[in-house]
Formats: structure tokens, sequence, C-alpha cells
């Protein structure tokens, strides 16, 4: 599985990976994630930092705190860039269809 | 995740050419009219080559001459459809044992005119970062499993 290296990556630190696996159980806050491992709200902090760099758990805001959940980005991401790939392509496709001269 | 409900991309577009000419355009040389932007080499595209057989290739060559495989042809038949595996992770990279699929109906629609239909389907299959690296995980501790056991099984004979 070569489709995530930098996610693979972002969970290679033990902690960082427990965070991630407490996520993808459920949606949760700071708070919550500190309460449930042995180490301080602000090195969740940083471990939840690199796990929204490399698009593992994105955050929303809920009232005061933010819930941190799994980041479905990553395929709407690419159906974008596919969707404006087959809107220009076919729209030069029919243009270069169209000319008389080749 | 919600991986399975991802929509495939639908476009449809008339052009005023007989049917033989689109599906030719369409499939040698799409270099001619393939946005310049839409590459996953590193080298600016020179060419993209569709080999013209169920199985056959699809790909870009780069001006350094390097070949950047995009997938291959799943349906081949001209003049009439065609469908092209396109195999691109969410790195941007080639993965064979990916599957996202375009698939092109080409319609004479009369007065010279063709209507081309695409589809690019199958985005579940991309899966998702996140789904991606718990199922790695999971297959890691699975394996660990069998290695424990097997580390049980073969101690327990050795003694």
């Amino acid at each position: 599985m070569a489709n995530a290296p930098g996610a693979i990556a972002a969970l290679a630190d033990p902690t960082r990976r427990s965070v991630f696996e407490l996520i993808a159980k459920a949606p949760r806050s700071v708070a919550e994630i500190t309460r449930a491992l042995p180490v301080t709200q602000s090195a969740v902090s940083q471990h939840l930092k690199v796990l929204k760099g490399a698009q593992l758990v994105s955050s929303e805001a809920s009232g005061t705190r933010n819930i941190y959940r799994l980041d479905p980005r990553g395929i709407e991401k690419m159906r974008k860039w596919l969707d404006g790939m087959w809107d220009q392509g076919l729209a030069s496709f029919a243009k270069h269809a169209e000319r008389k001269d080749d | 995740m919600g991986a399975s409900s991802v929509p495939p991309i639908a476009k449809s577009i008339t052009v005023r050419a007989p049917i033989e000419r689109a599906f030719k355009v369409f499939t040698v040389d799409p270099i001619t009219w393939w946005p310049p932007a839409y590459t996953i080499g590193t080298s600016p595209m020179k060419a993209i080559v569709i080999e013209p057989r169920i199985g056959g290739r699809w790909y870009e060559i780069g001006e350094d001459g390097s070949e950047c495989q995009w997938g291959d042809v799943l349906v081949w038949n001209p003049p009439h459809s065609l469908a092209l595996a396109w195999r691109i992770n969410l790195d941007w990279k080639f993965d064979p044992s990916l599957l996202t699929e375009v698939a092109v109906k080409f319609t004479d629609i009369g007065g010279g005119r063709t209507e081309v239909h695409l589809t690019h389907s199958k985005f579940e299959n991309l899966g998702d970062r996140a789904a991606e690296a718990l199922r790695i995980f999971d297959g890691w501790s699975s394996n660990l499993e069998r290695y424990a056991t097997f580390i049980e099984q073969t101690s327990e004979r050795g003694t």
C-alpha cells in the first residue's frame, strides 16, 4: 500500500496513533482525548496538528470546543480535480474535433 | 466514511463532427486536446498514448522521455464506445491495484454531429487516507497476531 506515505509517517508515533485511533472510534474534543491518554493536553494538541497536516483528521468548532473527526477530504479533492480535467478536456476535445484542417 | 456515496462525474458534449472522427480525435494523440495542467509526470507532457486494444496501456510521455502510466483500456469498441481504467491514487501516483473507470460513449445524432457522453466512476475505490491508514494498521495487527501464534507454537514444539 503505497497509497498514503504521509499518512503512514504521521502514524509512526505510538501516542499519535492512539490519538488517531480514539478519533477513528468516535469524534472527540481535545479534552476528551487527553482524558483517555496518559499525556498532557498540549502534547495531544501537537499530535492533532500533525494528524491534521497529514489530512487524517479535521476539526470543527462546536460551541467553545473543537471536535476532531476523520478527514474525508481526500476523495472529494481528487474528484474535483478530475471534474475540472474532464470539463476542460471535453471542451478542448470538441474544438479540436470540429476543426476542418486536419 | 461515506466513501461509497461519492457520485460519479458525468459530462456530455455535442460536437459538429462525424462519429468516426470524434472517436479518432479522442483516442489518437489525445495530447492535441488534453488540458496540459492535468499531468502526473514531473516533466511537461509531450504525448499521451492510448494503446488501441483491450488491455492496452494509457500513459503520458514527458519531454524528458519519461513515461507515466495512468491506466489501461477496459473496453475498445470503435467508434461507439471505450472504457479506460484511471489508476491514479490520492497521492497522484499510479497504482495498478486501484480501479476508477472512465466510460465514453459516442452517439451519431445526425447532421454530421456526435454526442459524447463521459462518466468517471468508482471513486469509492480511492478509499480515503484515514480509512486506508486504519486498514493498514488493522493488517499489521493481524500479522502480529499470526506472528505471535507462530512463535508460541514453535516454542512449544522446541521445548
